[in-house]
């Protein structure tokens, strides 16, 4: 194998980590915002959706990008990965396309129809990241379908709902004010509680079902240094708990942190999973040299990527910014 | 029975169908709305922001629509045509990525501050960000185009135990096909958008609007179809050279041409018979088929029968195209006659105004029949010549797919309705909104004078205006 055989893979999956992790924080704020849509509180309903809204389109676009480097880095393991996950990738999409839609809808249909704009909005939300966690359960279980791989796919769904619907809160704690903003310090302290037993589970049950996980993480001396993934992670869940039981404080201060801290434990619970499955694409069965395009093709697409990315990210940056401080009332016309 | 190849295909072509229609208005609307801004910051008319702020509502809700059908797209490759990446995916992956890098985060972006930083940027940074929201889905088609372009005359590359490897990049993304049909594409979107917007301003005027803004929509509208009408005309005719010269069992079918023939006749209208391999109730200019594509009045012209089993289904090809230049036509026509009237400075006729409405979304009709042509044109293959389409296919069971296309048909019917449902009720309650009754500053892009510290409010417009 040349260098550049060797290296390209381990490039092109750690840009799809990026993409991955991007989306899951983004999108999953957004979609966390969309699961908690409160249904008997309307004005707390337009706020909610106006701290999102200049953001949900391009965050999902993370998406895009992350399921289009797995398409042209690693195509045999695309097909792959969609051909077990058929059934759940559809239903992904239609909750994709329902909150979408609504989004764009409540704001030009006659009142009578808002409501039902929004339900649509909520259930779709709902839809996404439950699919999405069913997606990753099989993942992790290397697609399997007994009843005990069935049991932790149940579990996924609901461990992926809450980190959702934690990001979500915290980012509503970050952008709006009042009422609101108490309502989302409560949401977050209970899917914070849910969110934490949603890890440990998935802590112990992956390295007891996957021999691989195991021999992984459990070799000395290497377990030094892994564990202090989870040991961050169990610090930064500790530190939350008590910071959200002293919000909010005067002046607005640390609004900002439970967010700081949530995006963390995204990244830490990702880096971990990745972990565990490196090299792997296709858990256990297929790596990413074996999957990998032809190096011409990578490297066309890599130097336009060098190009590209940093200038998304600072137009990203420039579109935060100017949206900045607490949401206001959604005007485009 | 339908095989999940046949299920696989529908449900494809129902995807692409439904997606194709919200770009093909929104790849345009973007440079009308930037247009409208333009005229705008140079004029300070309010009459231009009026007419931007009506659009951009429609542009966001097509806009949405596009990105959700485009999510669904990019999953089709992976669970329904596994052998398409398998077998190219190193000419079709690039080309994919690069669209997703350039395009679409550029316009996802953008189009957060286009349509929600009115009041938070300059002026002139909200009309830089609706350009580069139209940059992005013009660059977006032209990656897709390169894309399915190389699909339809497949060059630069080589096969190498079955999959296609990369060798010139340009001459893959400059392929023999591309520029003519991206030409066609944005010209069919220019129409698409024209027409929408003329046929729903034309409706507002209708309902009894007297306002300026659906007024100079409307003429701003037919102006430009009125120039885009014909180019597309020659742009297709040479698009048409060009499949004539690469695809010629596409052009055969697209003419209803089954033995070669010298001095072929243009077929008005056929009913072509792939059973008996003849055409019925044929109604033709004799010789003219032949002085279009060869410009002689006996040039010779393929025919159907010299690629028995390689050639498309002749019938969706042959009415598709017949559609397509039907509708072309009748565009020059109609914006010629409102462009005589408007020139001349005469009222429009009622009529005309009732035609521009029923012609509202005749744009998707002939980019449908366009994309039917070209698309079922290139069947058996998938890529032309490389790789055909049942090769391609995945091998979950057809009840996954019958679920699949079930339920992406029932959202996408109630979606369709939904859309030109809303766009319509939008128009008709635009109709009672007063002309310029706002002061309130929230309708009006911040004067940029007031990010420049001279806090001068000129910029401003002053409630109850009439012009």
């Amino acid at each position: 194998m040349t260098a550049e055989m060797y290296w390209l893979p381990i490039i092109f999956m750690a840009l799809m980590g990026v993409a991955i992790l991007a989306y899951a924080i983004l999108d999953g704020y957004d979609l966390g915002v969309g699961i908690l849509l409160p249904l008997n509180n309307e004005s707390q309903r337009d706020t909610m959706i106006a701290s999102i809204g200049p953001f949900w389109d391009a965050n999902e676009t993370w998406l895009v990008l992350a399921v289009g480097l797995l398409l042209i880095a690693f195509p045999s393991a695309h097909s792959a990965v969609l051909y077990h996950l058929y059934i759940p990738a559809v239903i992904m999409l239609i909750g994709l396309i329902m909150r979408g839609v609504a989004f764009d809808f409540r704001a030009k249909v006659a009142a009578d129809y808002k409501y039902a704009w929004d339900c649509t909005f909520k259930a779709g939300s709902l839809i996404t990241t439950l699919a999405q966690g069913y997606m990753l359960g099989l993942y992790v279980m290397g697609f399997r379908t007994d009843l005990e791989a069935q049991l932790f796919t149940l579990l996924s769904c609901f461990g992926v709902t809450a980190a959702y619907s934690l990001i979500g809160s915290a980012w509503l704690i970050m952008k709006t004010e009042g009422e609101l903003q108490k309502r989302a310090i409560r949401w977050a302290r209970t899917a914070l509680k849910i969110t934490f037993v949603g890890i440990i589970a998935v802590c112990i049950v992956n390295p007891i079902v996957n021999q691989g996980v195991f021999d992984k993480w459990f070799v000395y001396p290497r377990v030094m240094f892994v564990l202090l993934i989870p040991i961050v992670t169990l610090n930064l869940f500790v530190f939350l708990y008590f910071l959200l039981n002293r919000l909010p404080r005067v002046n607005d201060s640390y609004s900002w942190v439970p967010f700081v801290g949530v995006t963390g434990i995204f990244i830490l619970s990702f880096i971990g999973l990745g972990f565990s499955f490196y090299p792997y694409i296709v858990p256990w069965n297929v790596t990413i040299w074996e999957a990998a395009s032809a190096p011409e093709s990578l490297k066309f697409i890599l130097v336009g990527a060098l190009i590209v990315v940093p200038t998304i990210l600072m137009y990203t940056i420039f579109a935060y910014r100017i949206f900045r401080g607490k949401a206001t009332e959604l005007k485009y016309y | 029975m339908l095989d999940t190849l046949m299920l696989s295909r529908i449900q494809f072509a129902t995807n692409i169908s439904f997606h194709i229609l919200f770009p093909s208005i929104t790849i345009a609307m973007c440079w009308i709305l930037f247009y409208f801004k333009c005229r705008y910051d140079f004029s300070k008319n309010p009459v231009w922001m009026r007419a931007y702020r009506f659009w951009v509502k429609i542009f966001a809700l097509t806009f949405a629509l596009g990105v959700v059908s485009g999510i669904t797209m990019s999953f089709q490759f992976g669970t329904n045509w596994p052998g398409f990446m398998e077998r190219v995916g190193n000419i079709a992956g690039p080309l994919l990525g690069y669209e997703v890098l350039t395009a679409f985060f550029l316009e996802a972006t953008f189009l957060g501050i286009m349509l929600f930083g009115i009041r938070r940027v300059p002026s002139r940074i909200h009309t830089l960000a609706t350009l580069l929201v139209a940059i992005g889905t013009t660059l977006s088609a032209f990656w897709i185009i390169a894309l399915n372009s190389w699909m339809q005359t497949p060059a630069g590359f080589e096969m190498r135990e079955g999959v296609a490897f990369p060798l010139d990049w340009w001459a893959i993304i400059f392929n023999p096909s591309f520029p003519y049909r991206l030409m066609h594409v944005l010209l069919a979107s220019g129409l698409t958008a024209g027409f929408l917007v003329a046929g729903i301003s034309a409706y507002r005027i209708l309902k009894g609007d007297k306002k300026r803004a659906p007024y100079i929509a409307l003429k701003t509208a037919v102006f430009m179809v009125a120039i885009l009408a014909p180019l597309q005309a020659f742009v297709g005719d040479l698009h048409g050279l060009n499949t004539f010269e690469h695809q010629p069992q596409k052009v055969a079918a697209m003419e209803g041409v089954w033995e070669t023939e010298k001095g072929a006749p243009l077929l008005l209208f056929a009913i072509p018979d792939e059973e008996e391999r003849k055409n019925h109730f044929e109604i033709a200019i004799p010789n003219l088929a032949s002085l279009i594509l060869t410009h002689k009045i006996d040039g010779e012209i393929v025919g159907l029968n010299d690629f028995v089993g390689e050639h498309p289904p002749v019938k969706p090809v042959f009415f598709g195209f017949r559609i397509m230049v039907g509708l072309g036509l009748l565009m020059i026509l109609i914006s010629w006659s409102a462009v005589y009237l408007f020139l001349r400075r005469k009222e429009l006729p009622k009529s005309l105004y009732k035609v521009l409405v029923a012609m509202s979304f005749s744009g998707w009709v002939a980019t449908l029949a366009g994309w039917y042509v070209t698309e079922i044109g290139r069947q058996p293959y998938l890529v032309s010549g490389v790789l055909k389409t049942a090769e391609a296919v995945t091998t979950v069971p057809p009840s996954n797919v019958v679920f699949s296309l079930a339920l992406y048909a029932i959202v996408y019917s109630f979606l369709l309705w939904a859309y030109i449902h809303t766009i319509f009720l939008m128009a008709r309650r635009s109709v009672d909104v007063e002309e310029f009754e706002t002061a309130d500053p929230s309708m009006t892009p911040i004067p940029d004078t007031m990010f420049e510290g001279a806090g001068s409010n000129e910029g401003m417009i002053a409630g109850g205006v009439k012009i």
